[in-house]
């Protein structure tokens, strides 16, 4: 499952980030292979997310996010 | 002593870079911009103990050395140009207490370039807040550097830090960890290469130019010619270099750094769960919105009149204590005049700004970037485009400049495009003088329909800027990759230093920036006003004294009529006259005519110039705004700023593009003078348009 489907309140790890789509400044906020993310807020239309990346606040439209692949860690 | 030490402020954007800069230097700064690009420059001098002095310069915040801005790649620029007159002697490096892991990042990258570097760690005072302990020695050892730890909200370590960089020469300056084992073949061959050259700063020239498209560094330029991996090799170099540096921080900080998530608070989720909502979220920024108009309407009224009313009497004062002639008339008919129009208008633009630096300050701009963004796609633009636009009702020029964090060139383009339909303070002495002659007082629920009026311009302002995005976002055939990430930064109290210092910053630019444009016109209006040619004006005083004969008037009225009567036929008169035509299906005559097209260079001359041209036509002493009550329409007869003739005009300097600087930064942002040729021209003739169909209506 990607990023993108990550529900409120979720915790996932990140298991691969595309490296054509995804551009370096967001492998540099943190948001790595191994690292967790919580998905804090969503907007209407659940676009832009507003997530936790190992302790980095950041918001992500869902068209990047459907390039990180994630794992569900608690539910 | 000793010379002065170059000391470069580097950091992740949202660390207290700013604060630590401000700590420094206090009111010994000044902001200019880099030499032919638009970003602005911030550097002081500081004191340091022993009598040494530091010349302090502020970097644009930027989270890596890859940069993928303009703003970022100032910092490259600069750290990879030993012969820069900046080029730091010593390189402070700011971090946040809570997100040291990630900027930490920058300073693995700024140590491999074997700069001195010092790493203060701001913000220590939330660390028992946050439940945080450091390890401060086995930090300094492992990262090879020496640590301040500073807090500028309690004022904390900021003499700990000048101490550090008195002693810059004792700072090591080895790498503290090994990016090149990343490729040891690749790197082992550029090595070779180029042997005299630092190996880091080889790699960054290289991937410079997949990240930016750009070098000028001629000492190290054939290092480009270096092609043995492709774009997308290099790219894929960058990130596993990326994640090597992380291993070592996390490394570093498993020992280093302790967080005790118990006794961790965290506000910013609570206080996101209210101002990110998807309905709370939205009524509290309208709320906020809303406020900071009423504010500005209110609070900056008393101070204005006051103003407004000091001028005059300083120009009547003037005129009785000095002897009649060219000079006097000079100064108290152009220079005064001119010079109250600019200081008319501080403290509006202080409140604006004022408000502006809060919302940035506090974190809450971002929060408005994260709920704006779906609707702003909608338009072709971005989440980001709101911080523009919300900038742009201080000034055009900044927020164009702000545009640069948008990563998608349509929507950047389309945000600059637009932004000028903003009202930004430039407009608002002429909307507030118009609002003043021709909407009543009076209030409804507790609202004064004079802000209502200046909230619904400001509206109809986005409106424009919204509906013609949407326009240009079918018009434009422009293919560009979208990504969009922002961070959001903790909420923070903002520091009444930082406040403080950015409205003075931005007043000061604005009073001596757009202040030269308007007292240069004002000198040249007065000449054109008091000079004419032909015998209408020379002998004026004759032909009217003739054509009144029989009328018996006053000599106050008789002066009056001979005052007007030059006027009419100075050269300004007749520039007017010449223009009337086009403009009196707008309601306008000639005088504001005048106003208009003088105003083409900036909005805000409006104001001044019909204060010139009025002061010139009366010897008496009173206010522009009573002067401008007491005009009478030559053709329709009543007063020329009525109802119908001040809505078509609000209208016409809503939509009208009159800022020859925006112009000017347009052209140097988009790199083509077709956009903003495309934007004077089009807003200008809506502006027309528009104006003609209200004063048609309304009259």
């Amino acid at each position: 499952m990607t990023l993108a489907d990550l529900k409120r309140g979720e915790q996932g790890i990140i298991k691969d980030v595309s490296s054509i789509h995804i551009p370096l400044k967001l492998l540099e906020m943190g948001c790595l292979p191994g690292n967790t993310v919580e998905l804090v807020q969503v907007a209407p239309f659940a676009d832009p997310m507003y997530l936790n990346i190992n302790g980095t606040h950041l918001a992500l439209r869902k068209e990047t996010a459907i390039h990180i692949t994630i794992e569900i860690v608690n539910g | 002593m000793g010379k002065q030490i170059n000391v470069a402020l580097i950091g992740n954007p949202n660390t207290g870079k700013t604060s630590v800069f401000n700590a420094l230097t206090g009111l010994n700064q000044k902001v200019g911009n880099y030499p032919g690009i638009t970003v602005e420059k911030k550097e002081g001098i500081c004191k340091l103990p022993r009598g040494v002095k530091a010349h302090i310069i502020d970097l644009p915040g930027t989270y890596s050395l890859n940069a993928s801005s303009l703003d970022e790649n100032v910092v490259i620029e600069l750290l990879l140009n030993k012969n820069d007159k900046d080029f730091p002697d010593v390189a402070v490096v700011v971090s946040d207490v809570e997100h040291l892991k990630r900027n930490l990042l920058l300073f693995t990258q700024i140590k491999d370039l074997e700069i001195p570097c010092i790493l203060v760690i701001n913000m220590s005072d939330r660390m028992a807040y946050k439940g945080i302990t450091l390890d401060i020695p086995y930090l300094e050892k492992q990262l090879n550097t020496k640590i301040a730890l500073v807090s500028t909200r309690k004022n904390n370590g900021i003499s700990e830090l000048k101490e550090l960089i008195t002693n810059f020469k004792e700072l090591s300056t080895e790498p503290c960890m090994n990016a090149s084992s990343i490729d040891e073949t690749y790197f082992n061959n550029l090595r070779k290469a180029f042997p005299n050259q630092l190996l880091y700063k080889l790699w960054l020239v290289i991937t410079q130019d997949v990240n930016f498209g750009k070098t000028d560094r001629k000492t190290i330029e054939y290092v480009t010619n270096f092609k043995t991996k492709t774009k997308a090799d290099l790219k894929r170099l960058q990130q596993k270099e990326t994640i090597k540096r992380y291993q070592f921080i996390n490394d570093t900080l498993k020992e280093g750094q302790t967080i005790d998530l118990k006794s961790a608070k965290d506000l910013r989720i609570k206080l996101d769960r209210i101002l990110t909502h998807k309905v709370w979220g939205y009524l509290i920024f309208g709320i906020i919105l809303l406020t900071i108009f009423q504010a500005i309407y209110d609070w900056s009224s008393v101070p204005m009149d006051f103003i407004d009313e000091s001028f005059a009497s300083l120009s009547e004062w003037t005129k009785s204590i000095l002897p009649q002639g060219a000079f006097t008339s000079l100064l108290a008919e152009g220079i005064i005049p001119g010079l109250g129009g600019i200081v008319i208008f501080i403290p509006q633009i202080a409140f604006l700004f004022l408000f502006i630096s809060i919302l940035e300050e506090s974190g809450y701009m971002s929060r408005v970037v994260f709920l704006m963004d779906r609707i702003m796609r909608r338009f072709g633009l971005s989440g980001k485009s709101v911080v523009p636009l919300i900038s742009g009702t201080a000034c055009a020029i900044p927020a164009i400049m702000a545009t640069r964090n948008i990563e998608s060139w349509k929507e950047r383009l389309i945000t600059i495009l637009v932004t000028p339909f903003t009202t930004c303070s430039a407009r608002l002495p002429v909307y507030l003088i118009i609002i003043a002659l021709v909407i009543p007082e009076g209030r409804i629920l507790g609202l004064s329909y004079q802000a209502l009026t200046l909230m619904l311009l400001y509206l109809i302002g986005f409106g424009a800027a919204v509906g013609s995005a949407w326009v240009l976002n079918k018009v434009l055939k422009i293919r560009s990759k979208t990504f969009f990430v922002v961070e959001m930064p903790n909420y923070k109290v903002p520091l009444i230093k930082n406040v403080a210092l950015t409205v003075l910053e931005k007043t000061k630019a604005f009073v001596f920036g757009a202040g030269k444009i308007i007292l240069a016109i004002s000198i040249i209006l007065w000449f054109l006003a008091s000079y004419g040619p032909g015998n209408d004006f020379n002998n004026a005083e004759e032909i009217v004294t003739e054509q009144y004969a029989s009328n018996n008037l006053s000599d106050e009225e008789l002066q009056q009529k001979i005052a007007s009567h030059k006027l009419e036929h100075s050269f300004i008169g007749i520039t007017g006259r010449a223009i009337e035509p086009a403009i009196r299906p707008l309601g306008y005559d000639w005088k504001i005519g005048i106003a208009i097209v003088s105003s083409f260079a900036a909005r805000e001359v409006f104001v001044g110039t019909l204060a010139t041209i009025y002061s010139v036509g009366s010897d008496e002493e009173e206010t522009i705004k009573n002067r401008m009550a007491g005009e009478v329409n030559p053709i329709l007869g009543g007063p020329l700023f009525n109802f119908a003739s001040g809505i078509s005009l609000l209208l016409f300097y809503a939509f009208a593009m009159q800022c020859m600087s925006t112009l000017a930064i347009v052209k140097r942002e988009t790199n083509s003078w077709k956009w903003p040729l495309y934007q004077l021209v089009v807003m200008s003739s809506f502006a027309y348009i528009v104006a003609l169909i209200a004063f048609q209506i309304l009259k």
